[in-house]
């Protein structure tokens, strides 16, 4: 097989591999929701017969939409966040596009899908998913602060640290962690860092207390108001799979750590052991990030985020930047 | 966010929505995410109880007032049957006046849990949510216990009650006191130190003491503004003469009352310790007796048929003062005629005043934080040959009701 025919393959079998893993997860997280809050929960396959069932409903185009716009949308936010995970290293295995891409272009894919929504929001021609995509808007004015604080302090950090590899691509983190580079100080600073990451990750999927956009009691699921049938089964997979890709980016920037290794296994073994250890520690990562704050927390107003992330997680990256850059110029 | 000046777009929220527990319609003319005016439009649930009730007689209209509303049903019917005592001058044993005031605190309890999970549910806060339910399950099983049913429990008659406090649900109702004394702290600090609670609640929906004054607006509502009103202290009936109750202000414990959400729920959930309290007195003092005036219907309603005149009663329901006004005739078996004053009728005038400044977010709690209830409140709609219907207007409902006295006089 030519290496172009290879990676088409291996892609598609990526993609359905990371949108059963997506909505699974999605079950996980609901039964642990509701255990948390002292109800049984829905059976774990849930998501998959909501996602059935949908996709063989009828999808309703309100008049008033533009409609090209409006059934494109789903489909395109849908392809960007499959895109990323083309771009993620999955324990010891590359990534299938190593080297075509890096973090910079996974936050450009996925503010472009949120963009998508935004867009299709904006098309359906109702005043509530119009609020919804205002409010999508400002959320993503408001988290890509902190965001960006915390890649590029990473990035800046391997770079000074001269771990081999690009500063900026993924596989270079997860050769070297991030925490072997630093002394006392520049840990505290990359968990300053790592905090105010997991602070932005319930924006970027959309889960309490950042459903802002969303929010079903106030507007009516926001820029989702209009959708329904195929189109709202792709938006559904589209946010289960933006939580897999969250959590799936946190995991080789901060807890790069392989099982494997540890074990001292090699060859299939050792890529087996990490790739399911991959898997886990996304697992556990969007149970803490995701899960538990849901449960923990009402959600906010829109000025209410914004100053959040300006103000509280924005200090928090700059801390946690200021912390790094001491431990790299003085230590 | 709003850039355009002075240009502002409808956004209705309602009349069914999620936020909200029943229909009513609020068009938000809202300029970004901030609202600039607001029009309260109620009448998609008026069912026209009053005039059902003049085909029945008083006995009848008992179940027909307890089908006024899901949640604060003995208050109607309670509010009813004292009205029904009024003009026909029945007395009421004082067990039975005890277990009345039992029945109406345990509603209160009831009630005020299931409007603090709400209202933590209108802002997305589920977890809480399922708490208050979770705790409200150990009220609904006592009432269940002493009743039969979790909901309308058709225990009220005229005269009395129907249903005694056996040793069994003393017990129940003891343990139940306890059980919310141990559990229900948790759900209160749960919810009061939680930072985005304070956050969504404080300074929404502000009604100052004045405008409360200005609109009329009762119980916890009006309580939460800093008004001392509560009738169970003012103008005490059932077992409430007995008891020491003091109406709950904020001002007595923050040192000055808002008047905003916050306010009105810390109203409602000292109100549920204190209904705990009036229930353990009602307990301890328990009178011996009879329960019923009158344990016979057909006696009974011989009885009413001999009455003559009008009857009025209010009574401290859990949203506020709830008015019944009935007519009864001599000789006359159906009740002539019966006016419903539910609390939600006093306290929807406050909304556009709330509304004001406030944010699209901000809508439905602010909406359920005077704990509407649509199906008490809808008492008049018009709807037309064409089908379209309208809600009448003070000034229509004057001319509609002199047009049709003048009616009656020339005919």
């Amino acid at each position: 097989m030519s290496p172009l025919l290879t990676k088409i393959v291996s892609g598609f079998a990526l993609f359905c591999l990371v949108i059963l893993i997506a909505l699974l997860y999605e079950g996980v997280d609901r039964i642990v929701h509701a255990r948390m809050q002292r109800r049984f929960g829905p059976p774990l396959l849930q998501p998959f017969y909501d996602v059935i069932k949908l996709l063989g409903k009828e999808s309703i185009i309100p008049r008033r939409a533009v409609r090209a716009v409006f059934q494109a949308s789903p489909w395109m936010a849908m392809t960007l966040t499959l895109l990323i995970f083309l771009y993620i290293p999955i324990g010891s295995i590359p990534p299938i596009l190593a080297g075509n891409g890096d973090i910079i272009l996974i936050l450009y894919l996925l503010a472009a899908s949120a963009v998508m929504m935004v867009i299709g929001g904006f098309a359906s021609g109702s005043p509530y998913a119009n609020v919804g995509s205002q409010r999508e808007m400002v959320l993503m004015m408001s988290y890509e602060l902190p965001l960006a604080l915390v890649v590029l302090t990473l990035a800046w950090l391997v770079y000074k640290r001269g771990v081999p590899g690009a500063p900026f691509s993924l596989e270079t983190f997860v050769s070297v962690p991030v925490w072997n580079t630093v002394g006392l100080i520049g840990s505290m600073g990359i968990f300053a860092l790592l905090l105010s990451l997991l602070g932005v990750v319930p924006a970027e999927v959309g889960k309490v207390p950042m459903d802002i956009a969303e929010a079903k009691t106030e507007i009516l699921e926001g820029f989702l108001a209009e959708y329904s049938g195929r189109n709202l089964a792709l938006f559904k997979l589209t946010f289960a799979l933006r939580s897999l890709a969250m959590s799936a980016l946190l995991v080789p920037l901060f807890f790069p750590f392989s099982l494997g290794k540890l074990f001292g296994l090699n060859g299939a073994s050792f890529v087996l052991v990490d790739f399911i250890w991959f898997w886990v520690k996304v697992f556990l990562v969007q149970i803490v990030a995701i899960t538990v704050v849901r449960t923990m927390y009402g959600r906010f107003k829109i000025w209410q985020a914004s100053q959040f992330y300006w103000f509280q997680m924005g200090g928090l990256a700059l801390a946690g930047m200021v912390l790094v850059t001491l431990d790299v110029m003085f230590f | 966010m709003a850039i355009g000046e002075g240009k502002t777009y409808t956004i209705p929220i309602g009349p069914v929505h999620v936020g909200l527990k029943e229909p009513i319609t609020a068009w938000l003319q809202v300029d970004g995410e901030r609202i600039v005016d607001v029009r309260i439009r109620p009448g998609a649930i008026h069912r026209g109880i009053e005039y059902m009730a003049r085909e029945r007689n008083p006995i009848q209209v008992i179940y027909l007032a307890e089908r006024i509303c899901g949640i604060c049903s003995f208050a109607h019917i309670i509010s009813f049957v004292r009205a029904v005592e009024d003009a026909a001058s029945i007395p009421v044993p004082p067990r039975a006046k005890y277990i009345r005031t039992i029945l109406l605190e345990l509603e209160r309890i009831h009630s005020h849990i299931l409007w603090a999970g709400v209202a933590c549910y209108t802002f997305g806060y589920d977890s809480a949510f399922n708490l208050g339910m979770l705790l409200r399950e150990k009220v609904m099983d006592v009432l269940e216990a002493m009743t039969g049913n979790r909901v309308n429990y058709g225990v009220g008659t005229i005269g009395g009650v129907r249903r005694d406090i056996t040793p069994q649900v003393a017990g129940a109702i003891e343990e139940m006191v306890e059980y919310y004394k141990r559990e229900f702290s948790y759900f209160y600090n749960a919810v009061t130190e939680d930072p985005i609670v304070k956050a969504r609640m404080r300074n929404v929906g502000v009604l100052s003491e004045k405008d409360a004054v200005r609109y009329c607006a009762v119980g916890p509502t009006a309580r939460a503004s800093g008004l001392r009103v509560d009738l169970r202290w003012s103008s005490p009936y059932e077992a409430y003469e007995d008891l020491n109750v003091e109406p709950i202000v904020p001002q007595d414990y923050f040192g000055n009352a808002q008047g905003d959400v916050f306010d009105r729920f810390f109203v409602r959930v000292m109100e549920v310790y204190q209904s705990l309290e009036i229930i353990e007195q009602c307990m301890d003092g328990l009178p011996e007796g009879p329960i019923m005036h009158e344990p016979k219907p057909a006696k009974l309603l011989n009885l009413l048929k001999t009455a003559d005149g009008v009857g009025q009663s209010s009574i401290e329901a859990p949203r506020g003062d709830d008015t019944h006004v009935i007519k009864l005739t001599q000789a006359q078996e159906n009740v002539t005629w019966w006016k419903v004053r539910a609390p939600t009728y006093a306290n929807a005038m406050s909304w556009p005043i709330m509304f004001k400044d406030q944010e699209i977010a901000d809508a439905p709690l602010i909406i359920n934080s005077i704990d509407p209830c649509i199906s008490c409140m809808e008492r008049m709609l018009i709807v037309n040959e064409k089908g379209s219907s309208t809600v009448a207007t003070k000034e229509e409902l004057i001319r509609i009701c002199r047009d049709k006295t003048r009616r009656l006089m020339h005919r």
